[in-house]
This record gives structure tokens, sequence and C-alpha cells, in this order.
């Protein structure tokens, strides 16, 4: 008997607020129209991709005290773009990444639960947690939160959230005509008291189509790992090359298997540009096109900027990496950015390193340094290349993401998936209804509710 | 700028099955469907076929619950499920093209920036057809879903009897204090800040994007929003109104207040409030539009309105409501909507008693009743909801600089 071939994972997102968007090219759309997100979604629905997802904002970026304006800026409201959505699509999942800081797990709970419901359970939830004051400065739940505790208050925030989707059993939508019952009275009570949330009272959202939205995180470090293993159901990976993405599936799927899960009910995705070419030498020069028009010697020093942490606009990009320190104590330089990493001094001794070693100037060391995983070649060696790296268990899939907004991903869905599909490893059509049927996850089971008798 | 329109504004207001309790229990009724996106759609573009201005989605912070009837929501023979109503007209905006998208927004314990850029996204991709209906959570159940506030365990019926007066007026004032600010980052994007100057790489002007820099006892928000600013500069802020404080609140922040009227005395008597109410809070620009709430239970081909009435009634016990029920044919419908558009009401917003009957029953009698008496829009025309209202569509952006 043999296995049936493993089949790949395909998420769809649509390039934003970074570097990566060439929006300055004749053909690049608005980032702002729904037609945009429309065309993108409808067109990895044609593709068979298992969901659509997009990234959250919540500050605007700035440089130095003054607004950020040389990527895209400017996001429409995650949920709201989503279930609009809903409406242009019936199979294509519908992520959203939405942080755990900012947002009430109530309202949380609320608002994923009905896009699941108005989507007919394609709804997913990116995990994501914010730490820095400069958010939080739009907030009224501003401030900050330590690093350290981030986990604690995700953590409680997503078992919160969990027992709100649990809140209703599925015999309690009883609507009765006759009889006159609508609902059993206690549907959709609950009651939770942790070290952050105090809450109690009713949920107005019955179980999901899918039984739970779906749940996807990010996680690197081992605090990280533990947390997206135990809780999620698709993990996004940072890992673009073989060997590491292949570690860190191994680590991921073994965690999961000692948190007593089943490790195919977790997939591991990491993320994937691609460039097409009629022969492998011109995809080759396109790549080549594409990287330096994402990182031109302005965007190079910006790069930097948040490592140094300190104004770079003075070093040549053609000349050596900056020869100065970084300013570690001083205030945020680039703010309302994700932190590129925590160890700034080690991570600059790293870059000059390599650049010592390769003989590149500032501009090409983040050129080389800074680019995201690319599959690059003719449309076959593309779907090989692809397959390849999920047949042999370096991740169950990709999400993937073009520098051209909104048709990118157009030649990647005429071309590519047809040979994915001849090949056995992606859908010709989707066999269910929601989300958990295209990623073949099961409906968790409800947890019951821990709330005093007599309520 | 757009004309005043030269017919009353019609709305719907749309809740689960129906305005009526008992409105789940009727054989055309699909309480079954409440959660489902279709469900919604079909409504809209109901409303859409009788060229309709606006329909309101309803919402609350907590579940449905009838605050007179049944405040703490212990009977079974309620509808006890309730979709976010934002998302609800996001995911009806693609499926229609004219009819305005109002959802029920609760202020208080939501965060004001995340309200700003969910509406100007719903503006975005309705093409300007965006509207909020502001409403004030005072409830202690509704903090007890966030436990991040203390207040005072005050039901309805407490404030209908005179209770918790300061508590009320403060929530007032921090409502107030969000429309300012959800406006106020409306224009935190001029509308031509970005401009893909290609030659520069600069995707916008920064020197058009701004902090809006607000301080309040209750929050504070520095800005600027994420989200570019809406088609329609500002989508249109309503609220349902019923006393002093809250027609202040309408007053000082809203384009378009919902009203109550039960009869012709007190339709003239709120009619004065809300002007007076203007006056008091010294409000500048275009008046408030005024729109009064009718509850409906129209004659089908079986049955008399007054006979669906007593069978709804029936089951459900009295229909208690803040809005004036009329029972009747289509031309008992208009010589109400004549009366008030006479006294000087900008329009009035149906409250369908039983989904689908009355809304079919409005658009299929109705509508063409109030189009043949000139008192209700025969066409769409205009591309945005401030058009269609009549409210000035070059909207000033307060942070913009003189020219």
């Amino acid at each position: 008997m043999t296995k049936p071939r493993k089949q790949i994972v395909l998420g769809a997102y649509l390039g934003g607020v970074n570097h990566h968007t060439l929006w300055h090219l004749p053909e690049s759309g608005s980032q702002i129209d729904f037609s945009s997100f429309e065309h993108t979604a409808r067109t990895a629905e044609r593709g068979r991709f298992d969901f659509f997802f997009l990234a959250e904002g919540l500050a605007l970026r700035e440089r130095g005290g003054r607004v950020f304006d040389q990527d895209i800026v400017g996001r429409p409201d995650t949920f709201t773009v989503l279930a609009s959505l809903a409406a242009v699509t019936e199979h294509l999942g519908l992520a959203a990444t939405i942080n755990a800081t900012f947002n009430e797990p109530y309202e949380l709970a609320r608002q994923i639960a009905s896009l699941d419901h108005l989507s007919g359970g394609r709804a997913a939830w990116n995990v994501v947690t914010s730490f820095d004051a400069f958010t939080g400065q739009n907030f009224r739940r501003g401030g900050f939160l330590d690093r350290s505790q981030r986990y604690e208050r995700a953590e409680e925030t997503v078992a919160l959230v969990r027992e709100l989707w649990d809140s209703w059993a599925e015999d309690d939508l009883v609507i009765d005509k006759a009889a006159g019952v609508f609902a059993r009275s206690r549907a959709g009570t609950f009651a939770h008291s942790g070290p952050q949330f105090d809450v109690s009272g009713r949920f107005g959202v019955p179980r999901s189509p899918q039984g739970h939205p779906v749940i996807l995180q990010a996680g690197v470090s081992p605090q990280g790992r533990d947390f997206a293993a135990a809780n999620s159901d698709a993990i996004f990976s940072p890992f673009g090359r073989f060997d590491e993405a292949r570690a860190y599936y191994d680590d991921i799927k073994a965690r999961a298997a000692g948190f007593g899960r089943n490790p195919d009910h977790l997939k591991i995705l990491p993320s994937a540009s691609f460039v097409l070419g009629a022969t492998d030498a011109e995809a080759q020069e396109k790549a080549q096109w594409v990287r330096e028009e994402q990182v031109t010697g302005r965007t190079a020093q910006i790069l930097l900027e948040q490592i140094w942490n300190r104004d770079l606009s003075g070093f040549d990009p053609d000349g050596p990496l900056p020869d100065v320190e970084p300013a570690l104590d001083a205030p945020p330089f680039i703010a309302g950015r994700a932190l590129l990493s925590a160890d700034r001094t080690g991570t600059i001794a790293a870059l000059r390193e390599k650049a010592e070693a390769h003989g590149w100037s500032l501009r090409q060391t983040v050129i080389e340094e800074f680019s995201r995983g690319d599959f690059v070649g003719t449309p076959t060696q593309v779907a090989d290349a692809l397959d390849d790296f999920v047949q042999r268990d370096a991740s169950d899939g990709f999400v993937i993401g073009s520098h051209l907004v909104p048709t990118g991903l157009d030649e990647f869905v005429d071309d590519v998936v047809p040979l994915l599909q001849e090949r056995g490893s992606l859908r010709t059509d989707y066999a269910g209804t929601t989300l958990r049927d295209n990623l073949g996850l099961p409906a968790p089971a409800r947890v019951l509710p821990t709330v005093p008798a007599g309520v | 700028m757009s004309e005043r329109p030269t017919t009353p504004i019609v709305a719907v207001a749309l809740d689960g099955a129906g305005w009526h309790p008992a409105a789940w229990r009727e054989e055309a009724a699909r309480p079954e469907a409440l959660t489902d996106g279709a469900y919604w759609v079909n409504l809209a573009r109901r409303a859409e076929e009788g060229v309709v201005d606006l329909v309101t989605f309803e919402d609350s912070f907590g579940v449905p619950v009838d605050p007179f009837a049944d405040p703490t929501g212990e009977r079974t023979d309620r509808v006890r499920v309730r979709l976010d109503a934002e998302l609800v007209a996001a995911r009806v905006a693609p499926a229609t093209r004219h009819v305005g998208l109002v959802p029920v927004v609760t202020t208080i314990h939501t965060e004001p920036f995340h309200v700003s850029k969910a509406l100007a996204t719903l503006d975005h991709t309705s093409h300007g057809r965006a509207g909020w209906q502001v409403r004030v959570s005072a409830l202690g159940s509704d903090a007890a879903l966030t436990g991040r506030r203390d207040v005072p365990d005050l039901t309805y019926e407490d404030y209908l009897a005179g209770r918790g007066t300061d508590y009320v007026a403060a929530q007032f004032a921090e409502a107030a204090a969000v429309v300012e600010t959800v406006r106020a980052l409306w224009d935190s994007w001029e509308d031509d800040a970005e401009i893909r100057d290609v030659a520069t790489r600069r995707f916008i002007d920064a020197d058009k994007v701004h902090t809006v820099d607000v301080e309040t006892s209750w929050f504070s928000v520095r800005g600027p929003s994420i989200t570019p600013r809406p088609p329609q500069g500002q989508p249109v802020v309503t609220a349902l109104a019923h006393a002093t404080v809250p027609y202040e609140l309408a007053a000082r922040t809203a384009d378009l207040v919902f009203v109550t009227p039960h009869d012709d005395a007190s339709a003239a008597s709120i009619l004065a409030e809300v002007r007076e109410a203007e006056e008091r809070v010294g409000r500048t620009g275009q008046p408030l539009r005024v729109v009064a709430d009718l509850s409906v239970v129209l004659d089908t081909a079986g049955e008399t309105g007054a006979a669906r009435l007593a069978r709804l009634d029936a089951r459900a016990s009295e229909w208690t409501t803040d809005a004036r029920i009329l029972t009747g044919s289509a031309a008992d419908v208009a010589v109400v909507v004549a009366a008030w558009t006479d006294l000087g009401y900008d329009g009035v917003r149906f409250r369908p008693a039983v989904l689908p009957d009355d809304l079919d029953a409005l658009v299929d009698d109705v509508l063409p009743e109030l189009r043949a008496r000139g008192l209700a829009r025969t066409a769409y025309d205009a591309p945005t909801l401030r058009g269609l209202l009549g409210l000035p569509t070059d909207v000033p952006n307060r942070f913009a600089a003189a020219v």
C-alpha cells in the first residue's frame, strides 16, 4: 500500500509594509483598494491555495521621529478586509494576524468567531504579541508589556479565547419554533479568573462551523516553540534553507508529539517568494534585479539603522559597513517595526564577518543577508524545488508572496500550480468547505467550561 | 457639495430575525441563518431593491437582551446570538452597490483606534457607503466581559428609574470623546497623502500624515491611523437617542440622530428638544438630520398587520419597545411619514417586526407608495452615503494646512 503523496499547504499573502513590495513599478496597484485584495484572493482560490493571509497594522513606522515614507505606508483593518473577502471567495481560508496585547480576548473571540461564521468556517488567527511603548501610544491598553511576559499574556489570551469558543455546546442552539426554545438558558455562559483576566458573562456566538477557528503562530525561541507546538494548528517558520528548515521541522514535530498531539496536525510553513523565467538564467537575472530594486542604497542604510539604532545616512552604500557602534541605550531610531533581533552587537559582528569574507559593500551585505527564501527558476524548477522541500519534510508547505501587488501571484497560479497538481502534490479541487477541511485538521473537542453550578 | 434631498431619508434597521421578540418563530423566519453571511447579504440586497438610503445593523457589546422584558437574558424563547455588526456590514459590502451600510459599534469598552480603522476600511471597501451608529455601553454586565473597569452594577430598570445619572453622564462624555477621536483619526491622513513619487522613492508625503495627540481622562491616542483617509472623508456618524443626554451626544458628535416619537405630540416635542440640544452644545455647521424610528407590522396577502401582531404578542408576551408600532397598510405608513415630514423630520427608519416578511412588504408595497407620494427617492443619485443624505461630500480635513 503506497502512502498517498504528501499534500503541499499553500497560503498567499499580500505584500505590504516593507521593502519587499516594489510599489514604484508601473504595474504596481493600490495597497488599500479592495480590488487588490480581491484579485489576490481570487487568484489564490483559482490556484487551490489553502488560505489567504493578511498582516496587521498598529502604528505607522517612524524614522528619526518622522513618518517613514520610503516603503508602502497604510493598511486596511485586517478583520474588515477578510470579512469582505468572504463575500468573493468560497473555499479559501482567511487568516488574520491580530495581536494579543492591544485587544481584549472577549472582543477577539467574538470577531474571529464572527468571521468564521460569515465565511462558512474559513477563519484563522495568527497570534502575535506586541511589547513596545511606541505602538502602545495608540491604545487604551497602551504602555508596554515586558518582553519576557508576552508569552504569559498570549497564553492566557489564547486559553480564554478558546474557552469563549467552547462556551456553546453543540446542542445549546435548539431553535424549536413550535416549542419556543431558541437556546438553552446556559448557552454561552462563561467565567474566567486568571493572572491577566477576570471576566464573566455570556458569549453570543455559537460554536464555529469548523469547531474552532484555526490558530497559527510563529515561534523560534525555545519558549516560543513550545507555545506554538502546544497550542497551534500551524506555525510560521523563519527558515528558508533546507538544513535549518529540516532541523526546525523535526524539532517542532517532536515537541508536538511530546504534548500528546498527532504531529501531522501541526503544519509548518515558511514564507517564500518566487521568481519565474523561461530559462534558469533568465530567472536568476530577474531575481537579482528584484533584489536590487528592493534594496536601494537608501533602503540598505535604513534596514541597517534598525540594527545600529542610529542615523546611517552619512555612510556610502557602496562603501563598507559602518564602522561605528550601535546606539544600544538610545530610544528606538526606527519605531513601529518588529525588532529584527534582540542581540544587536552579535548581529553586527556576524554581518561584519560575512562582509569581510566576501568583500561586500554595505548595500551588497544587506541584499545578501536580508533576502527571503527565493525559489528561482523555470516553472518546472520552482515546482520541483517546492515539492522536494515538502516531500523531504523541511516544511508542510509555504506562505507565498510577491514583490508585485496585486498581480504578482498570477503567474505562480498559471504556471507552477498545474505542475504541482500534475505531481499529485496539490489538490485540483477543494474537497471540503472549511479551512480545517483544506488543511486536513480535526476540529478540537469541546473543553467543558468550569462554570459553577446554579449559574 | 451635495444638495439636500427633495424626498425624506428612508432607512431600514436590521436586527436578527426581526424586531419583535417572537419573530424568529414565524414560518418564513430563518433563525438558524442568523450567523450566515448569505442571510445578511440577501436582506441588504432586498433593501437595495427598495432604493433605501441605508440599512443599520443592530449590535450590542454583550449578547442580545430585551432591556425591558428580559434584561438578564434568562428567557429561552429569545434570540441569543449575534455576530459583530461591523463585520456583517463588511461581509455585505462587496455584494451591494448603493445602499448605505451603518453598523452599530459600541464605545467605552472598545479601542478608538480599532473602531476608526475598521470603519475607514468599510468605507474603502464599500466605495464610500459606510456609517456608524454610536452605541454607549453603561451596563455592568458589559464591563464584566473585559474586566477592565469597576462600574456600578446598574440595569436598564435602574436607568429608567433615574438611578445612576452621574455615571450615565460620565459614560456619554467618554463616548463623545471617543467619537471625536475616531473622527480625528479619520482626518489623520490628508486625502492626497499618498504620492508614489518614484523619483524620490517617497510613497507618501510625510507632511500630510498627522498625529492626533488626543489626551483625555479616559484614554489617550497618539495616531496617525494606519488606514488612509476614507473615501467620504468622514463616514456618516449616527446615534439613537431618547433623552436629553443622548440628544446632546448626537448634537455634539453626529450627523444624524434616530429618535422615537410615540405619537403626534411627542413627535413635535422631540424635534424641538433636538434643536434645543444643538443650541445648548453650540453645534455649528450642518444641522443634525433627524430621523424617526417606526416599528412596522404590515398587512400581508394572507393577514392584516394587526392580526400578525396579535399572534406574535400571544407567543412572546407584549412587545415593549422604544419605538412607535404601526400595524397596517402601505397607505397607513405613508400618512405617518407625511405627517412627520410636515413637522420637519428629515426621514424615517423602519424597524421590520419580522424578517423577511416585513422587509418584503416594505419593498413591495410601502416604498412604491411612498415614492408615488414623493416621500422616498426613486433612484440612487449619489455614489456615497453622504451624497444620498445631502451632507457635504467635500469634507475639509482639520489637519490640512490652510491654503
